[in-house]
């Protein structure tokens, strides 16, 4: 009879994790920010992986097949949207022979809905403008409104497919939506006596920021989005931050720092890598310690360059 | 006492009161900066619902319908006049009255369309295989677009100066039980890696002497048929990928049908490795069989293995990279063996020829900065009609991105030919020395990077 007892407790506890692991959603988004806001609502009941490293440009990641195998597997695929993955998604999708995660599919799911998108074109548009986005400037993430809106349609969508789970994805919401307010009360603080604060940047990457935490964006060192710098952009460049007296540049860790550093060399400029996603550095493993680091380093980079 | 005591509480209450206001007036506060936000969000929600909206043909085909308006023509002032981005241009209000062909929103219809225009000069003395000073070598149309939600359809069309190809046209079934992926049309077969690759994305400006030898050249072989592929078990961390064609028969001067059960068959076994995240290795080995020109009783058979070695730090990808290829190719060809036979009128009975012909090319390719690229190539290839015949050459190839839209690219092409190809002109050895010029430009829709 103990013996008995024994075999069916065990293989209760044999089945009881497969069975729980069975019905965890598997997730795959397309960047890192995407896949950190997806781990705070959905929490255990879900695996998440992203296929991009949050210190890759998002706009050049190759369509390596070994994606291919975490997306053949995927329940829902978020993707960043406004064609920043147009280069190397749509062909590992077509690839992937799962249909649940092609677009239009149940398992699809475009975040760039759930945000507000800034730098939307106006008119016609040509690549005279560089490598443009015609729908919107897709680095949206990097405003703290738009992560808490992400999280909330992302969890609407996870206990879409996870209905038994709804409720548990809704109250993790609540919880990382409070969370995220604190926080969001604290670097507002922090960054309310830098309001206005004059910067440069390399790419568009980040006008969400910019416009959150009151910065203002006067120059690229790109003349164009995707076209890199010249010498007479980078002299006007120059010109620029002289007269305006700009003193920090802020730039992604996938770009060269040679200009960068010869523009700050001749304008006194600090040059501040500072990451726009989460995993461009070490340490920066959430969405909240991604808004701690480049808060942190920019604090810093204002106070020495008063 | 007692009067101390009233007087107190009649302090107090005021003060009490106060505190109590002050209370009420910040949970007021936080409670309407909470309203606030949540109409925010629901603004930013309803903005971003007119986009997805906007965005999906099902829509753009109501607005096209007469006398309906659809909920993004009716969302989209509400939140424009809101937030007065780019919503603005919503869809009509009005009832479209032109079949769907005239308005913004029908356009959300229309597939993704590019052209690439690809022009070539060329220097230098080549008396085998001519090819003029300069040329608009190829104009290729892409029209792509998903066609509904279980497949996508792709067309490239071939312009050259005079005439138009088919390059290729396919519908891909995407979402099939069992992880499978089918496509049916005229494609590229999957015949090792150069025979897949559209001439815009190689890395010369030419193909490797093996597969105008021994694989049709630029066109290769390209064939109406079915596709089917699937990813297959494999130990962690490795892909494997296997893929079954059939076609009619008819690629370029590899595979001619004569009688409808001519059809040829092409198999690819791809396994690939990331040895890092940088680094990573993708071998192949592939199968063709067909008819060959000769008729439905001589088969050519090919075999071939290709290797890729690829480097591409994450953190500077886009300023530096390596490549490393190679692929070799064995042909075996039915052919009738002796003078007296002529092609086509060979007579039964007559014991066909194998001709056996191996070739291969291996090449590197360095990014040295976000707009530069360096290159070099070896090729050695027998002839797959004559195998004794072998052809040489090396190449070494600069290339220069001005944008992720156009290319400038040069090569200098030594070849060695093992005999002329006109069986008129003498036998021996004929040398080529060459310099080519290439312009690319790519005009509309992105395309997706080739891996």
């Amino acid at each position: 009879m103990i013996n008995r007892l024994t075999f069916v407790g065990l293989l209760a506890a044999l089945l009881l994790p497969s069975c729980a692991f069975a019905k965890k959603l598997n997730v795959v988004t397309s960047t890192t920010d995407l896949a950190a806001l997806t781990q705070e609502v959905g929490g255990d009941r879900i695996t998440v992986d992203s296929i991009a490293k949050g210190y890759q440009d998002p706009h050049f990641v190759e369509a390596k097949p070994s994606f291919l195998l975490k997306l053949r597997n995927a329940d829902l695929l978020i993707s960043v949207g406004l064609d920043l993955e147009i280069g190397w998604l749509p062909p590992l999708i077509t690839q992937s022979g799962n249909g649940r995660i092609q677009p239009g599919a149940n398992g699809y799911l475009d975040a760039s809905q759930f945000t507000e998108i800034l730098e939307i074109p106006q008119g016609k548009v040509t690549r005279a403008e560089g490598d443009v986005h015609p729908l919107g400037n897709p680095h949206y993430w990097l405003d703290p409104d738009n992560g808490r809106r992400l999280a909330k349609g992302i969890a609407g969508k996870l206990g879409e497919l996870d209905p038994a789970d709804a409720s548990y994805f809704q109250q993790r919401l609540a919880d990382f939506d409070k969370r995220l307010l604190e926080a969001e009360k604290r670097w507002d603080a922090e960054m309310a006596s830098y309001r206005g604060r004059k910067v440069v940047t390399y790419h568009r990457s980040w006008p969400n920021f910019a416009k959150h935490f009151g910065l203002d964006v006067i120059g690229y060192v790109e003349p164009r989005p995707g076209i890199p710098p010249t010498p007479s952009h980078t002299l006007d460049l120059i010109n620029l931050m002289k007269r305006e007296n700009v003193k920090v540049m802020l730039i992604e860790p996938y770009f060269d720092l040679r200009t960068p550093n010869s523009v700050a060399s001749q304008t006194g400029a600090k040059v501040l890598v500072m990451t726009p996603s989460v995993g461009g550095e070490k340490g920066v493993d959430d969405y909240f310690k991604l808004f701690d680091y480049d808060l942190n380093l920019l604090k810093q980079a204002f106070d020495s360059t008063k | 006492m007692r009067k101390h005591l009233a007087f107190c509480v009649l302090l107090g209450i005021p003060a009490f009161a106060q505190v109590q206001t002050t209370n009420t007036a910040a949970g007021d506060n936080t409670a309407l900066e909470q309203k606030i936000r949540d109409l925010e969000d629901r603004i930013v929600a309803l903005e971003g619902q007119v986009r997805l909206l906007k965005s999906q043909p099902s829509v753009a085909a109501a607005t096209a319908t007469p006398g309906q308006l659809s909920p993004a023509s009716t969302a989209s002032p509400t939140s424009a006049e809101t937030t007065g981005t780019a919503t603005a241009q919503a869809a009509p209000q009005e009832p479209v009255r032109l079949g769907g062909a005239g308005t913004a929103a029908s356009k959300a219809l229309n597939p993704d369309i590019s052209m690439i225009g690809d022009f070539i000069g060329t220097a230098g003395k080549n008396n085998v295989v001519s090819s003029p000073a300069m040329e608009m070598h190829e104009s290729e149309l892409g029209v792509q677009a998903i066609i509904d939600p279980y497949a996508r359809g792709d067309f490239f069309l071939s312009f050259g100066e005079e005439g138009v190809n088919l390059e290729e046209g396919y519908i891909t079934f995407t979402a099939l039980p069992g992880g499978i992926v089918a496509k049916a049309g005229k494609m590229r077969s999957a015949f090792g890696k150069v025979n897949t690759l559209h001439n815009h994305v190689l890395p010369w400006i030419d193909r490797p002497i093996v597969s105008g030898n021994l694989v049709g050249g630029e066109d290769g072989i390209n064939d109406a048929g079915f596709s089917v592929t699937r990813i297959l078990p494999a130990p962690k961390g490795l892909f494997l990928e296997g893929t079954g064609q059939l076609f009619r028969g008819d690629s370029a001067d590899v595979f001619k049908s004569s009688q409808r059960s001519d059809v040829s068959v092409v198999g690819h076994l791809r396994g690939y490795g990331d040895i890092s995240e940088s680094t990573n290795l993708d071998l192949g080995v592939s199968y063709a069989r067909g008819h060959n020109d000769l008729g439905s009783s001589f088969v050519t058979n090919l075999y071939g293995i290709d290797a890729t070695l690829r480097y591409k730090p994450l953190r500077r990808a886009i300023y530096k990279s390596f490549v490393g290829r190679g692929e070799f190719i064995w042909s075996q060809r039915q052919q009738p063996g002796g003078a007296a036979c002529l092609p086509g009128t060979c007579p039964d009975g007559v014991a066909p020829n194998f001709q056996r012909a191996f070739g291969f090319y291996t090449s590197a390719d360095y990014q040295f900065a976000r707009r530069w690229f360096v290159g070099g190539r070896f090729d050695r290839s027998g002839r797959a009609r004559d195998s004794r015949i072998t052809d040489n050459g090396t190449s070494v190839v600069l290339t220069y991105w001005p944008s992720e839209f156009a290319q400038i690219r040069g090569q200098y092409r030594f070849t060695r030919y093992g005999a002329p190809l006109s069986s008129t002109a003498p036998p021996g050895k004929e040398d080529a020395n060459e310099l080519l010029m290439q312009v690319q430009f790519s005009l509309g829709a992105h395309g997706a990077h080739p891996f």
